[in-house]
């Protein structure tokens, strides 16, 4: 019995008198060291590589940075904060920030906007649901650097598919790849290609927990399909929204395969005109400069405005979460309830331990789609 | 679903097919219940399928072409002809491409760090859902806070390390860094927590299994659905990876999606070539779309996240 106690509640376990015997042969000794310490030894490949492969470089970021530090010289002399200020007197470095949040927000809102849509289509009664739920999802397999080449002809200045296009409606030719703003709509349109059905499929496993019963009063009480979808749909799964806007956000502000497909020097143009950020850690430190100690201050800069923009994201989050209309409390009691049905069905009598349902933990952060009232709404029909 | 496992775990797999096929009844009772959509909704979504197509048509299109006809028409021809496939040989033969070596390189990188987080992840994800250690609740956070971390931005001291280590323009430099992920675990934890019931744990304790012995044959089993998906989403993260790929291997020994970048290096003249060469790139994972496609669409709807 003695070995069970990882498994088993806290309160038998402090209890003494429960254990059989106090002998303690090697076997015993062995299994209970087995006890202790697998968990540890189970998690440890994780925190080990993680640790060298994730955290030391993120951190050692920040010590190349405080030095004069080249691809090809090594580490140099510690130069304190020089790197960051040489880097922010770069007018390129600020027009790669303004080039990263124009081409993040063409991608963001009409990729939100665009999945929603799609994901309402597919949240009917469709013949061959699977069918369609595949097709939208081709795009995801094709490696954005094939979209990219892919794109930069179909963008193209001269006989490109799109020019012709708006030729048809009397627009005159664009020039996708020697202006501005356009170049940014090119760019965006081949994150969106990739990422619009991927979204769309989290946004109709979020409408699908969507108690129907909500549409049913609705229906009652009147309510077309438009006023259904903005007044029931959309708040249901706002924190769905707010979770696929946040992981486009930590996306949309790495690009860099696109940009550097477009054309064939992969810089952002003669001007940088569509160079992100991240493409411009790659020039300093890769291109002509090799300069190891700047590229890694434009690292870390680029990192703390990611964390600073997912804690705006995260307030937001919270403020909507705790001002929202009533509707959010009606699906957990919902959920909760489906839970206990689920539980009871599956255990067929006896709940297992209380700390079943506990065991994963701290709850998921708020903005993970609610994955669990999906599962258990499967369950009930 | 999660309890559709829990049968397969206490009841047999027999009970659990037959429970999932009550279930799939019953709710085709209640959606046949519902109106069919209209024709409306088929067109929108044909023009939706339509548009994530045609990109890739529009390769094979170009690849029947030649530059000249190419330079001077939006869309050269309409059908795809033979002559794409002497793009697709001499794509295949160019000495300056190595097609063979790269795809052998993306299925090994691809399975290897498939394998591994499976792997890595239900070992963590099993000892943070069902067993009890001291400090698991810290250490639980901190793997939901690094997913939020954009490990990318570490690419000059990892760049550094690999010089170090002499590992420039082979494959171990971008396989160890892919070996294991923060969201891997998470993944794995939330669904074994809800997956995997406490008392086939005992069972097998009872029976005189050790520790690594019941998450072999306990654990491992149930985790199956999730760790398929998980695997999947690894695999086609790592096939379409580019940006560390590109700092680290070289056209020697390249991957796939490097050879979209040698392709533009060395032909960009010839677009015909180029664009046919993209679809051989794409080919193999389209294939195996058709096959997996399924569970890709399973595995983002139960809740996966962006790689």
């Amino acid at each position: 019995m003695a070995v069970l106690s990882p498994t088993q509640p806290t309160h038998r376990r402090g209890d003494p008198g429960q254990r059989p015997t106090r002998r303690v042969g090697f076997s015993q000794r062995l299994g209970r060291w087995d006890v202790k310490v697998s968990p540890y030894l189970y998690i440890s490949p994780f925190f080990i590589l993680f640790a060298i492969t994730g955290l030391f470089p993120l951190g050692y970021t920040a010590f190349v940075s405080l030095h004069e530090w080249n691809l090809l010289g090594g580490q140099g002399d510690f130069v304190g904060l020089e790197n960051y200020s040489a880097v922010l007197a770069q007018p390129v470095f600020w027009k790669s920030l303004v080039n990263t949040f124009s081409i993040f927000v063409f991608s963001s809102v009409p990729q939100v906007i665009l999945a929603i849509t799609i994901a309402a289509l597919l949240d009917q009664n469709l013949r061959a649901a699977t069918f369609w739920r595949m097709g939208v999802l081709i795009p995801y397999v094709v490696a954005p650097v094939a979209v990219s080449m892919i794109f930069g002809r179909l963008f193209a200045d001269d006989y490109g598919l799109i020019n012709e296009l708006l030729g048809l409606v009397g627009v005159d030719p664009v020039g996708w790849h020697s202006e501005r703003i356009p170049s940014h709509i090119a760019i965006a349109t081949m994150v969106n290609f990739r990422w619009t059905g991927y979204n769309a499929l989290i946004f109709l496993a979020a409408m699908q927990a969507v108690p129907r019963e909500l549409y049913e009063a609705a229906v009652i009480d009147g309510a077309g399909r438009a006023r259904q979808f903005f007044s029931i749909t959309v708040p249901q799964i706002r924190a769905t929204i707010i979770f696929v806007v946040i992981t486009s956000t930590i996306g949309g502000l790495q690009i860099f395969d696109e940009v550097r497909m477009y054309d064939t020097y992969g810089l952002g143009g003669p001007d940088k005109d569509w160079m992100t950020t991240v493409v411009y850690l790659y020039d300093v430190a890769w291109g002509n400069q090799k300069n190891f100690g700047r590229a890694s201050a434009v690292a870390w800069l680029l990192f703390l405005l990611i964390v600073v923009i997912g804690l705006i994201n995260f307030l937001i989050t919270q403020r909507i979460a705790t001002s929202g209309p009533k509707s959010p409390k009606v699906r957990r009691r919902h959920t909760r309830a489906l839970l206990a049905e689920a539980r009871s069905a599956a255990a067929a009598g006896d709940t297992p331990h209380p700390q079943a349902r506990a065991a994963a933990g701290p709850p998921p952060p708020p903005t993970f789609p609610p994955t669990t009232s999906t599962d258990h709404r499967e369950d009930r029909r | 679903m999660s309890s559709v496992a829990v049968t397969a775990q206490t009841a047999g797999r027999g009970a659990a097919r037959a429970a999932a096929k009550r279930r799939n009844r019953g709710s085709r009772a209640t959606r046949s219940a519902q109106r069919r959509p209209g024709w409306l909704t088929y067109t929108l979504l044909g023009i939706t399928l339509l548009i994530s197509i045609f990109p890739l048509y529009f390769t094979l299109l170009l690849g029947s072409s030649d530059p000249t006809t190419i330079a001077q028409n939006a869309v050269p021809q309409w059908l795809p002809d033979a002559s794409l496939f002497q793009q697709f040989a001499e794509v295949i033969s160019s000495t300056r491409i190595n097609f063979w070596k790269a795809l052998t390189n993306s299925v090994i990188i691809a399975v290897v760090t498939s394998a591994a987080v499976v792997l890595f992840s239900t070992l963590a994800g099993y000892s943070f859902a069902k067993l009890r250690f001291r400090g698991r609740g810290p250490l639980l956070v901190f793997v939901i806070a690094t997913m939020a971390v954009p490990t990318q931005l570490g690419v000059i001291p990892m760049y550094i390390l690999m010089s170090d280590l002499d590992w420039i323009g082979k494959l171990q430099a971008v396989i160890v860094p892919g070996l294991v992920t923060a969201f891997g675990v998470f993944w794995m934890t939330q669904y074994l927590s809800e997956a995997l019931p406490y008392e086939l744990i005992e069972a097998a304790r009872v029976d005189g299994a050790s520790m690594i012995r019941t998450f072999w044959s306990v654990a491992l089993p149930a985790a199956r659905p999730a760790a398929a998906m998980l695997g999947l989403f690894t695999f086609v993260q790592q096939w379409t990876n580019f940006f560390w790929p590109s700092i680290v291997l070289n056209s020697e020994n390249p991957t796939l999606p490097l050879v979209v970048r040698s392709l533009q290096a060395n032909f960009f003249t010839d677009y015909s070539l180029v664009m046919g060469g993209i679809f051989l790139v794409t080919l193999p994972l389209l294939v195996i779309f058709a096959f997996v496609g399924k569970q890709l669409v399973a595995g983002i709807m139960a809740g996966a996240v962006k790689g």
